[in-house]
């Protein structure tokens, strides 16, 4: 059994590696390539993200694309995705490790004529610790993108533990010395913006704010994502979303519900969309039933009574 | 490069943006691997690395438009060196304060080579396709046409964007392109505006055209915006402009003097406000806060411990949440700002016991049904505007009415547990104060506040009483800006 000292399992300062990516433009290509279509802003961050080897912060409106950004970096970095969905209450033992009692319990019963001191070692040893999300990003051999999903659901004091990860990509256990990454890994955290994230966070972080697509981007987006569906209703789709955006509606839709309003579209066969249509299947983008009625009325000057 | 990106960011900090020491560095590391050439990249890069949230980003490329504009040749403020006789600054400045702005480039501006109707043509070619190249050249023409810049001019370019718009005249050319996409042409501008062939539009259709159209019309505004932008940065250096275009974040926009534009952004800015405010109120009431001991639970507890009271048992706590009233000046001066208070402190209702709002001009109206049933608080406040009885002679400011007529009516119900909340700049038109009311009011109440959206230098001056009722408040607090309005009622709650 070896004793724990302080850098006996870390593999050196972490190295950002082989940068991932050429250009700019590479990254948006090879977004494209699964199915993500990024613009400028997105690209650029991501490949800034990849050369400074620091945290990206996606910010944005629900459903423009935030969690899918990571997922698709990942496909098209071929790394594993790890994810770490953040909620009120979520602590160390959750988020980073967490000894396992049970084992050692039996550990210290079948060993119970060893000498104390080498028991203490050795069920403090990696052999009983169980990894939980970050911890596991951190020592993959393999490459990873990290995803911390809707980090402003933790409670400011919560945020702490990330920050060791985030700017020296490592973990501190008392027990065991300091994990440290042998690669470091992308790591991607979104936030719906319900509260402000603390300073020290963002510090640590490149900044990425993702906002509704404008109309070219997302008839695109539509095109590739939904099958079958002809140039045309993409493009009126796209149109008569980007018209419902400039209402003043207490949720505008997301791109995620245009896209499922485009498959509802495709599956009832709809060639192009008539104010009738329009008004029967706006349930699908709008959720509200105040927004519904408002939309129907500006978009076709109709009332649902109709 | 490093001493621009460090006079960007001075410029950044001077414009309220919270930019550290290692985001600086971070900056200075970003452009190491972004080529300088890619514009729009290092646009992107940068702000990735120093702004740190989206209500900046406008005020952020503002500063980057300026300290990184194109330069060149053709961005001179040129139009006057066309004629022959005037190549110095001194000359072409006797001309525009001799001829006036408009004229004195009338026939100068045609160095640039089109008359007003080609203009008119091309822009009409050029909203009629969603060519980016077009859209870009009308707009240099017609900056280098109708702007009639003068070098040297301490201005901010606002005057110069509105004389070019003016003689665009882009509200007609909308009303135009519509009416051609009517019946009878056919197809119509956009390709697949025309989907409906020869037949009339509908009204979808045309919403969708008429939205196309605006979308194109904004971005040819931007585009003159940008150009005239260029064209200052050329001839004044990036420091002296940026200190006059800065705009200010919209928390700290001063709402009563907000331009419409502004007045959006704060309306869009309100919301998410509101709703972190309600969350931490919120945790703030869950957490950290313990009621007294409760003893019979404690004494329970400790028999576990051999009768020890190890851990002692609080009881559950039960903060009272305050009551609220608000009475609020809707008169034109500060129409505004009452609408985003009383936006705001019903978007966060639920951490009050109760909300009730009232509003007066010269009389004064209860306005709190149209909160109870409203899903959308902007709805609410925009039913105010419309519906709420607050006339009562000549619809000027009279507070001492206003308040009388509150005290006889709804005095009785305010109790100890109410905080009143005034909103006004208590310009009373001379009329009598009745500051009693508030004395009387201040007795009964829990607290007294008064708000006021002016800045302090201004209380009191010409016809502003509000010394006289603020000797009987708890607080006079000035109140212009979101921040300030966030703030107090945090506070409040």
């Amino acid at each position: 059994m070896t004793p724990p000292s302080g850098d006996e399992i870390t593999t050196g300062f972490p190295v950002a590696g082989e940068p991932r990516f050429g250009t700019i433009d590479d990254v948006r290509q090879g977004l494209a390539g699964v199915d993500y279509l990024a613009d400028e802003g997105i690209a650029g961050v991501v490949f800034l993200a990849d050369r400074l080897a620091k945290p990206v912060l996606v910010e944005g409106p629900a459903g423009t694309g935030k969690t899918e950004l990571a997922k698709s970096v990942a496909k098209l970095t071929g790394s594993r995705l790890i994810r770490l969905q953040c909620y009120e209450g979520l602590d160390e033992s959750k988020a980073l490790y967490e000894w396992n009692y049970k084992k050692q319990l039996l550990r210290i019963q079948a060993g119970s004529d060893e000498a104390w001191r080498d028991l203490e070692d050795d069920i403090f040893s990696e052999e009983f610790l169980l990894a939980r999300p970050l911890l596991e990003a951190i020592r993959s051999t393999e490459p990873v993108v990290l995803l911390i999903d809707e980090v402003d659901r933790v409670e400011l004091e919560t945020e702490a533990l990330l920050l060791e990860i985030l700017s020296e990509y490592q973990v501190s256990i008392p027990e065991l010395g300091t994990v440290r990454a042998t690669r470091i890994p992308l790591v991607f955290l979104t936030s719906n913006n319900t509260r402000e994230l603390s300073e020290a966070l963002k510090r640590r972080c490149l900044y990425l704010h993702i906002d509704y697509p404008d109309l070219e981007r997302e008839r695109a987006i539509i095109e590739t994502r939904v099958q079958g569906i002809s140039q045309a209703l993409a493009d009126q789709i796209a149109r008569i979303v980007r018209s419902i955006r400039t209402l003043e509606l207490k949720k505008a839709p997301s791109v995620s519900e245009t896209l499922d309003w485009a498959r509802t579209l495709v599956v009832l066969g709809v060639e192009s969309i008539d104010a009738e249509q329009a008004r029967d299947t706006l349930h699908i983008l709008l959720k509200y039933r105040s927004d519904i009625d408002r939309a129907a009325k500006e978009l076709a000057g109709l009332t649902l009574d109709d | 490069m490093l001493d621009l990106l460090t006079g960007f960011i001075a410029e950044l900090r001077a414009a309220g943006i919270p930019v550290s020491l290692s985001e600086h560095l971070d900056a200075a590391e970003a452009l190491r691997h972004i080529p300088l050439e890619d514009r729009e990249g290092l646009k992107y890069a940068l702000g990735a690395s120093l702004v740190k949230s989206s209500t900046h980003w406008r005020a952020y490329e503002t500063a980057f438009e300026i300290y990184f504009s194109l330069r060149g040749p053709e961005y001179q403020i040129d139009d006057q060196g066309d004629e022959p006789n005037g190549e110095e600054p001194s000359a072409s400045e006797q001309a525009g304060r001799g001829s006036g702005p408009g004229q004195g480039q009338g026939g100068a501006g045609g160095g640039a080579g089109m008359t007003p109707e080609e203009l008119a043509e091309l822009l009409y070619r050029a909203l009629a396709s969603s060519d980016p190249t077009i859209i870009q050249t009308v707009a240099r023409q017609a900056v280098a046409r109708y702007a009639g810049m003068e070098p040297g001019r301490p201005v901010g370019g606002t005057y110069y964007l509105y004389r070019t718009l003016r003689n665009l005249d882009l509200d007609g050319m909308l009303e135009r392109l519509v009416d051609e996409a009517r019946p009878g042409t056919g197809a119509g501008p956009t390709g697949t505006g025309g989907t409906g062939g020869g037949q009339a539009l509908t009204t979808l259709e045309e919403r969708l055209l008429r939205d196309e159209l605006q979308t194109r019309v904004d971005r040819l505004k931007r585009e003159i915006e940008d150009e005239i932008r260029r064209r200052l940065v050329a001839d004044r250096g990036s420091e002296a402009l940026a200190k006059s275009l800065r705009k200010p974040l919209p928390e700290d926009v001063d709402v009563m003097h907000a331009t419409r534009e502004e007045l959006v952004a704060l309306r869009k800015a309100l919301q998410p406000l509101s709703r972190k405010l309600a969350v931490r109120l919120a945790r703030k009431r869950r957490h950290g806060r313990k009621g007294p001991l409760d003893f019979r639970s404690t004494v329970r507890h400790s028999l576990s411990t051999g009768g020890v009271p190890v851990d002692p048992k609080f009881r559950y706590p039960r903060p009272a949440k305050p009551e609220i009233m608000v009475i609020a000046d809707i008169s034109g001066s500060v129409a505004s700002f009452a609408r985003f208070t009383l936006h705001l402190v019903h978007a966060i209702s639920t951490q009050f016991s109760k909300v009730r709002s009232f509003v007066f001009i010269d009389g004064i109206d209860e306005v709190s049904r149209f909160f109870e049933h409203a899903d959308d608080p902007a709805d609410a406040v925009h039913r105010i505007n419309t519906e709420a009885d607050v006339i009562w002679v000549d619809g000027h400011s009279d507070y001492g009415h206003a308040l009388g007529v509150f005290w006889e009516r709804w005095g009785e119900e305010v109790t100890p547990r109410t905080s009143v909340l005034l909103l006004g700049d208590a310009r009373n038109n001379y009329h009598a104060s009745q500051s009693w009311v508030v004395k009387a009011l201040h007795d009964r109440a829990r607290h007294v506040y008064w708000l006021n959206p002016e800045p302090r230098a201004y209380w009191d001056s010409g016809d502003s009483i509000v010394g006289e009722y603020g000797v009987y408040c708890d607080e006079v607090i000035e109140c212009r800006t979101l921040r300030q309005l966030e703030r107090f009622v945090g506070e409040l709650a």
